[in-house]
């Protein structure tokens, strides 16, 4: 079975000068897409990643990970809107470069799809009221 | 037949009086048709939630001992400035105002995290502020300097006071260029990448009540959740642009000067602003309500955003360059949509103002009026309309050197 997955990765900063997403792709035949990437020599990295390929081999990749001291997590807790904060004016949506956000034709509210963000943070300062709360 | 604000007061008195929101009110005249409708509902109300940059606060802040007098001197709220040219213990703040030390856009676009919106924000909240003045002494006012923590509970007055907000129309923004641009209007992608709007369209007050019958000076308001007034024209008062049919200007138009007592009012509906590279604000909330006195006034509240055009204007350079050109004239329901079609290019909207909480404040000035809680205003005196001439006028530059010489 396939999986496509995104998740955020966290290197130590010993490991930053590892090859370690070559071997996610030469040693478990994952498919990656690198939507973030911050890494800097002799500081820890941070790398947002779309994963994909076979679910085992996928759980074997993710093993390596973790037993090579990167942390993970999912993307979609990243990225959070504050309610309180949000007045649905509209403004993020067209700055969304994944569609994250959209109107509902009905209630006029903007509904925040966080399985489609990217974690980019455009939205981050353009967002008026800043409503919109990143946690790397 | 023809109704008074005085018999529309009384039925709100007594509980009995009928109210519709100015989007209720379109499906029930489509239904009822004009006469009924006007016959059978009292009050339509209008709603609008945006960021309106020409707002401000006054406060009165009490004296101190040994006293001072901030007039003329310098004066701080949470380290954003405040306007010292009144009495000794008389501030006002802009919703734009921003701390001496804001890095502003030297790292463009500047984030403008806190601003004089933010300190009304936190007044209204209920949250202390710091207030640091410094002056220079009088034999009546000897004291330099103060450092005091203030709340809006502790102040003499803190009157919300806004010189322009509710725009009758407004532009409509795209960037023509090719390097994304920073504007009030919001992020805008190069070549037309995006269109932003800010207007609650159907539900604006102005929109409304197109040629201001009923809405004056002292028309009693929903403003930033607690009630306020019509003081005034708001500044820039436009009422002679070119007009559909139906009387709904084509351009920005009419503008409304507010006022009320801040301490009412609440922090869900007066929310600090940060418009990335441009500058900080504050979003408003204003609710007109529409005395339905006769089937001509109703009729104008049943207009639809099918009926409102706006004019899509280049901020790249049209805008700032002062040109008169114009990319395209769209209607609110073609940008509510979602998408709209300029010169070929199938371009995404987004708006700049709430469109659902100016319904909810259409709703709240609607629930208000029903329980009895809100009763109606007659205006002392009308906005200026589009037959007293008053015009917008441009800044025409003079040399100074040549005004010396006269």
């Amino acid at each position: 079975m396939a999986v496509s997955k995104r998740i955020v990765l966290r290197f130590p900063k010993r490991m930053v000068d590892r090859p370690i997403i070559y071997r996610l792709v030469k040693d478990y035949d994952l498919e990656f897409n690198i939507l973030k990437a911050s890494i800097t020599p002799e500081q820890e990295g941070v790398m947002v990643l779309e994963l994909k390929g076979n679910q085992a081999e996928y759980d074997k990749g993710i093993e390596f990970l973790l037993k090579a001291g990167v942390k993970i997590q999912s993307l979609g807790q990243d990225v959070t809107r504050n309610e309180e904060r949000c007045t649905h004016c509209g403004a993020c949506v067209t700055i969304c470069p994944s569609g994250a956000f959209r109107l509902d034709p009905k209630t006029r509210l903007i509904i925040f799809d966080n399985e489609k963000c990217i974690a980019c943070g455009l939205c981050i300062p353009a967002c008026p009221p800043h409503a919109m709360e990143v946690h790397f | 037949m023809a109704k008074t604000i005085d018999e529309i007061n009384e039925k709100i008195k007594a509980g009995r009086a009928v109210v519709f929101t100015a989007e209720e009110i379109i499906d029930i005249t489509r239904e009822k048709g004009i006469k009924r409708t006007a016959q059978e509902v009292d009050v339509v109300t209008t709603g609008t939630f945006g960021i309106m940059c020409s707002s401000g606060a006054y406060f009165n802040v009490g004296h101190a001992k040994p006293r001072i007098k901030l007039g003329g001197g310098r004066a701080y709220l949470n380290d954003v400035p405040a306007y010292t040219g009144l009495a000794a213990a008389d501030l006002f703040l802009g919703a734009n105002a921003l701390p001496d030390d804001d890095p502003r856009n030297r790292v463009h676009p500047g984030e403008f995290n806190y601003g004089g919106g933010h300190v009304i924000e936190d007044l209204v909240a209920g949250r202390d502020v710091r207030l640091v003045a410094t002056a220079y002494g009088t034999d009546c006012y000897p004291r330099k300097h103060l450092e005091t923590l203030i709340n809006i509970q502790d102040m003499n007055e803190a009157v919300l006071f806004n010189v322009r907000n509710a725009y009758q129309n407004y532009n409509v923004a795209v960037n023509l260029s090719d390097k994304t641009i920073y504007t009030y209007m919001g992020v805008l992608k190069p070549k037309m990448g995006n269109i932003n709007y800010s207007s609650a369209g159907q539900l604006s007050p102005l929109f409304n009540d197109p040629y201001y019958k009923t809405i004056g000076i002292g028309t009693r308001i929903f403003l930033g959740g607690g009630t306020g007034y019509v003081a005034w024209q708001g500044t820039q008062h436009n009422p002679g642009v070119p007009r559909t049919e139906k009387g709904v200007p084509k351009s920005g138009a009419g503008t409304l000067a507010v006022i009320g007592d801040l301490k009412q009012m609440s922090p869900r509906w007066l929310v600090g602003a940060s418009v990335l590279g441009y500058g900080c604000s504050l979003t408003v909330g204003v609710g007109v309500p529409i005395p339905i006195l006769n089937e001509e006034i109703l009729q104008y509240t049943t207009v639809t955003d099918a009926d409102i055009y706006a004019q899509v204007i280049d901020y790249a350079d049209a805008y700032p360059q002062r040109k008169p050109d114009i990319v395209a004239e769209v209607t609110y329901a073609e940008l509510k949509s979602g998408r709209v079609k300029i010169k070929g290019k199938d371009v995404p909207t987004a708006s700049r103002s709430s469109y659902p909480k100016a319904v909810e404040i259409a709703t709240i000035l609607k629930e208000w009026i029903r329980a009895g809680k809100f009763l109606l205003t007659a205006s002392v005196a009308p906005l200026p309309g589009a037959e007293s001439g008053m015009a917008f006028k441009s800044l025409q530059e003079r040399p100074i050197e040549n005004e010396q010489e006269v």
